[in-house]
């Protein structure tokens, strides 16, 4: 074991992981974490908490991650290369530990331009896969960036993020390999619409055996309207929702959309479970936390494992 | 090009060693700061076979170069790589005007201002003191990348767009194209570690520039 994470001992036990994800408020109201860390709360080993996802202004991640964690979660603090150099990215890294949380998603973050303050100057000192490879260096040499050594190094489980739907299709089992060289423990992938792509994906991944070397958890996530469903497709960067999920969708009464949403993310579970070395699941039911239990049942992943700490 | 300086022999030797060579030398902003001896004294050092050079004012003239590669044009066919010393737009000009080739920069670029009114008809260098493309087949991240990612194209490239302008090419998929009419995917799988933004022209406070 490398670290005190949950999701680590759950991987590490060969048992089906299960991550959720928790989107912070744009206020500093901490109710609204506690309420929605309650609905996760026995129902997934970890929750992600992003990090000023599609470059909105919220809540930090390392502070609703703490909440979580006062509400008996393990958390995941995601981390981007959008608003920090690598003197920030190495002072949070170090306060985050200390705070005694015990995983980090790594990321790039998405541009500025997306957000509420696209004026902002973007910094992007550092890459995702080199931010990997600092906590990495950080966690193993007790190293800081500049060849420095620390007493007390920072014990974190390091995620990375994937996208086997992006372009160009044939790199995208490199820029995998390359994080998994850099250090990563875990992944988490981009929302699965499209399982054949996926399946396909993860046969390049098993042919260079980076199943082996890393934990694969893939990105699922219910729909709740049809109208949801052709924005992901056509205006969301990176994802890829085929023709076929939008017309099953529209193929029900309005009322049972959410319904035949959920079932659908299910019906995906279940799939990408028979996947040879996808390790588990990572569940995205942005603001729509309600789903997570049912969705979590009836794919037969309760209860969850259990370790005295 | 107007200030540029030598790399270090050790991060191009390996790269260029026991190939055949032929070499642009980019003369047009000699009058300002070329470091025509240090660029002599490589030349010289080279154990590789050199099967031509050409000498030339201003590699960043598109048309220009042109007329010096069909002049030129037995030599660099029988060149396995061809050596650019000039500053980043005269090495784009290159490697986009001779995709079959292996491109590779002997210099980094500090400084262009001044002159590019009158020379630089593109302008794809943000004249970051650590040029990059040797690793990318000649086509520069840190002045397309809206990101300036070092390790690839990020989650957002598709059908060739860049997520943040779709009305802009992904400069990533560019490179991967580029690197597999090469044959050089391989080229990709190398870790490129964080960069000094010290040396850069957008650094602060402005870094002295001029040698």
């Amino acid at each position: 074991m490398k670290t005190k994470s949950n999701l680590e001992r759950v991987l590490e036990a060969e048992q089906f992981a299960v991550t959720g994800e928790l989107g912070p408020p744009q206020s500093a109201d901490p109710e609204v974490i506690r309420r929605k860390a309650k609905i996760l709360k026995g129902n997934v080993d970890a929750f992600n908490v992003t990090d000023g996802q599609t470059a909105v202004v919220r809540m930090a991640s390392w502070a609703a991650c703490l909440i979580g964690k006062e509400e008996g979660l393990d958390p995941i603090v995601q981390m981007t290369c959008r608003d920090r150099n690598r003197i920030a990215l190495q002072m949070d890294v170090l306060g985050i530990a200390a705070l005694g949380i015990n995983n980090m998603l790594c990321l790039t973050g998405d541009h500025q331009k997306f957000g509420n303050h696209p004026m902002a100057k973007g910094v992007y000192d550092v890459d995702s896969i080199q931010l990997v490879k600092m906590v990495k260096d950080m966690r193993d040499e007790k190293k800081f960036q500049c060849g420095d050594e620390m007493a007390v190094e920072p014990r974190l489980f390091i995620g990375a993020a994937a996208n086997p739907f992006a372009d160009p299709f044939e790199f995208r089992v490199v820029r995998l390999a390359k994080k998994v060289a850099a250090g990563a423990d875990f992944i988490q992938t981009q929302i699965i619409y499209n399982v054949d792509k996926f399946a396909e994906w993860m046969k390049m991944v098993r042919d260079r055996g980076l199943h082996e070397r890393v934990k694969i958890l893939a990105g699922v996530a219910p729909i709740k309207s049809v109208g949801v469903a052709q924005y992901m497709k056509t205006r969301v960067p990176g994802m890829d929702v085929p023709d076929s999920i939008i017309a099953r969708l529209q193929g029900v009464p309005k009322e049972q959309v959410s319904k035949e949403g959920i079932q659908l993310c299910i019906d995906i579970i279940n799939q990408v479970r028979e996947i040879e070395g996808v390790a588990g699941i990572h569940l995205m039911a942005i603001e729509w936390e309600e789903a997570v239990p049912e969705i979590v049942e009836s794919a037969g992943l309760l209860p969850r494992p259990k370790f005295t700490p | 090009m107007l200030v540029v300086q030598i790399k270090p022999e050790e991060e191009i030797l390996p790269k260029i060693s026991s190939k055949r060579l032929f070499i642009f030398e980019c003369l047009g902003c000699q009058e300002i700061y070329f470091p025509a001896e240090d660029v002599e004294k490589f030349i010289d050092n080279l154990k590789e076979e050199i099967v031509g050079k050409a000498s030339l004012d201003y590699l960043c003239n598109r048309e220009f170069v042109k007329e010096y590669i069909e002049r030129y044009s037995k030599q660099i066919k029988k060149a396995q790589i061809l050596l650019v010393f000039s500053c980043g737009v005269g090495v784009q000009i290159v490697s986009s005007l001779l995709e079959d080739k292996i491109v590779y920069t002997c210099c980094d670029t500090l400084y262009l201002n001044g002159f590019q009114g009158l020379t630089v008809q593109e302008f794809n260098c943000d004249q970051c003191g650590e040029c990059y493309l040797n690793y990318t087949g000649g086509i520069c991240p840190i002045a397309q990348c809206p990101k300036h990612l070092l390790n690839g194209p990020c989650g957002g490239s598709q059908n060739g767009k860049c997520e943040v302008d779709p009305d802009i090419p992904c400069v990533w998929q560019q490179i991967v194209d580029r690197l597999a009419k090469l044959g050089r995917l391989d080229k990709l799988e190398e870790l490129v570690t964080p960069r000094n933004w010290s040396v850069s022209l957008i650094s602060e406070p402005p870094v002295k520039r001029f040698p």
